[in-house]
């Protein structure tokens, strides 16, 4: 069965299914070991941060999401995850479809060196989602007000999307991602390359589009996790410590690794 | 009968090169290709006026010719636009569409690597091993007709391939591969994210290779003697199955030509060819400044 984005969107989940379920995903580059038995359940309309040190699989689990990582020639992922309880490394499942469903925002600003209405207007395009250009226009208002950067951009929307300032490029990649309508947007710390006030933006962003979207955000600061989400997981060294709500994890976390990270000790 | 009328004739190079002065007239008259009467009768129509000097059009306007004075570089030119457009659409949607599939959708094995080993090779193979090969497959296999522009793009285009499968290469890794992933991160298929997003931003680069590429070809005179473009032509060519010559080999062919006169139509038209050299370069810069983005 392949993913289309009406059947997916047609499914009524009942409200406590997870919309991501990972069961015992393993992944390898080459003969490396990146992830070890990742099991984790990703609520809806939540926003759910990975956090962890650096090089620890947070941003491999993420790109496992939307099989960005078959990019990468030699990384190998086994296991299941599945996404409205579709096995998305099924064979049958349709890539494209399935990345359709699933934005994806990443760590730099990457706005294509087109106009700033062909960027939000790309992914409609080639998806099919509008017949005709009123309709074009109204879904890039649409998704550039949802992305908070409609009042900044109303007036030049033609002018080039990469001549826009960092945070406006990002909230533009933002508009973009969230055009097509996904079920689950992808950040790959969608902040680290702006300054604390383009930070805060997004961050409020974030927290407002929860209501249409499932959100999963890879961070390195734990006061972002602690701001924007609802659920937080915690990963080590390919391993995933602890998972749960923000509050408890930051809290009282169960686990002495998980305790010394957001206390500064590892990191 | 009975009327006077005065007519302008060209006069022969040889007037030509004794009002130069390049005729050393210290030699026995035997010597010379102009005699002692004929120098009189210059000297006296030169004083009564009845000579002139002016623009030679005809050097655009004639093919070649066994008259200096006569000869032109028309049928050359032609000769060299029909060969390098026969280059042209034969080797760049080959060399583009091999770099595209080279640079963005060919697995990294051994195949590929040796694909490539060969690309880079076939870049320093010398143009006249290129010109043998059209003649020995070509002309001896093929049948093509002999000494055509077709025969010489064909062979050209051979040349420039790796030329500009390189250059597209080069351009196509240097789009930033961040571009690459928000439109694959959004659902466009490998496809649409090569031709909507690569390949138009390695365009300029991928131009400026394919022009750099044609001006090597419109200078190359070795594979076109192999295949017989070397012939006297003195009708333009009107199609790319007539025989024709191109400019670096009429070039050639004046600068062994043993008539004096013959040097200055060489000397023009190396210019002419300078000139068409550096117009290519010159619209390669132009095109890389008008259309190159910054990421």
């Amino acid at each position: 069965m392949e993913i289309k984005t009406d059947t997916i969107n047609s499914l009524k989940l009942n409200k406590n299914t997870p919309i991501i379920q990972a069961k015992n995903v393993d992944v390898f580059y080459g003969y490396k070991q990146a992830l070890d038995n990742i099991s984790l359940d990703i609520p809806e309309n939540k926003v759910t941060s990975l956090i962890g040190p650096s090089g620890c699989g947070k941003s491999t689990f993420l790109r496992c999401i939307n099989r960005m990582n078959d990019l990468v020639s030699i990384c190998r992922v086994t296991g299941e995850i599945k996404i409205f309880n579709q096995d998305i490394y099924a064979p049958e499942v349709d890539v494209v479809a399935l990345r359709a469903n699933v934005g994806m925002v990443f760590q730099k600003p990457n706005p294509f060196p087109k106009s700033i209405y062909e960027n939000v207007a790309y992914g409609p395009k080639i998806h099919g989602l509008s017949s005709n250009k009123s309709d074009m226009d109204e879904l890039v208002e649409w998704s550039l007000r949802k992305a908070g950067l409609w009042e900044e951009v109303k007036d030049r929307l033609n002018e080039v999307g990469t001549g826009l300032s960092g945070g406006q490029q990002q909230r533009l990649c933002i508009a973009r991602a969230i055009a097509v309508k996904p079920r689950v947007i992808l950040m790959d710390e969608p902040c680290s390359a702006l300054d604390p006030i383009a930070t805060a933006i997004i961050e409020e962003l974030i927290d407002e589009l929860r209501n249409n979207f499932s959100i999963v955000i890879v961070t390195h600061s734990m006061q972002q996790a602690a701001r924007v989400s609802q659920r937080t997981a915690f990963f080590h060294m390919g391993n995933l410590v602890e998972s749960g709500k923000t509050k408890n994890i930051f809290t009282s976390p169960k686990d002495e690794r998980t305790q010394n990270y957001i206390t500064g000790r590892i990191g | 009968m009975g009327i006077s009328q005065k007519l302008w004739f060209t006069a022969s190079d040889d007037v030509d090169l004794l009002l130069k002065g390049s005729v050393d007239l210290t030699t026995q008259e035997g010597d010379r290709r102009i005699s002692n009467l004929e120098i009189n009768w210059i000297a006296k129509l030169k004083k009564s006026g009845n000579t002139r000097s002016h623009f030679n059009k005809k050097f655009f306007m004639n093919g070649d010719s066994r008259e200096p004075e006569l000869a032109g570089i028309l049928s050359a030119l032609v000769g060299s636009i029909l060969t390098l457009s026969v280059c042209f659409f034969v080797s760049f949607p080959i060399a583009i569409l091999a770099a595209i599939y080279l640079e963005e959708f060919a697995p990294k094995n051994k195949i590929s690597s040796f694909i490539e080993v060969n690309i880079n090779n076939l870049a320093a193979v010398p143009s006249i091993v290129f010109g043998l090969l059209g003649l020995a497959l070509l002309l001896n296999v093929f049948g093509l007709p002999r000494s055509t522009p077709l025969v010489g793009g064909l062979v050209l285009s051979l040349m420039t391939l790796p030329t500009i499968i390189i250059a597209a290469r080069a351009s196509l890794r240097s789009v930033p591969p961040s571009i690459r992933e928000a439109a694959l991160g959004m659902g466009a298929s490998p496809i649409q994210a090569t031709f909507h997003h690569v390949v138009p931003l390695a365009l300029p680069g991928i131009l400026t290779g394919t022009i750099v590429g044609m001006a090597q070809a419109l200078g190359e005179t070795a594979p076109l003697l192999m295949i017989g473009m070397v012939a006297f032509i003195a009708d333009v060519p009107s199609s790319i199955i007539e025989p024709a010559t191109a400019l670096p080999v009429q070039i050639f062919l004046w600068a062994d030509a043993s008539e004096r006169a013959f040097l200055e139509k060489t000397s023009a038209a190396i210019m002419v060819l300078l000139v068409f050299l550096i117009l290519m370069n010159l619209l390669a810069i132009l095109l890389r400044k008008k259309f190159e983005k910054r990421f």
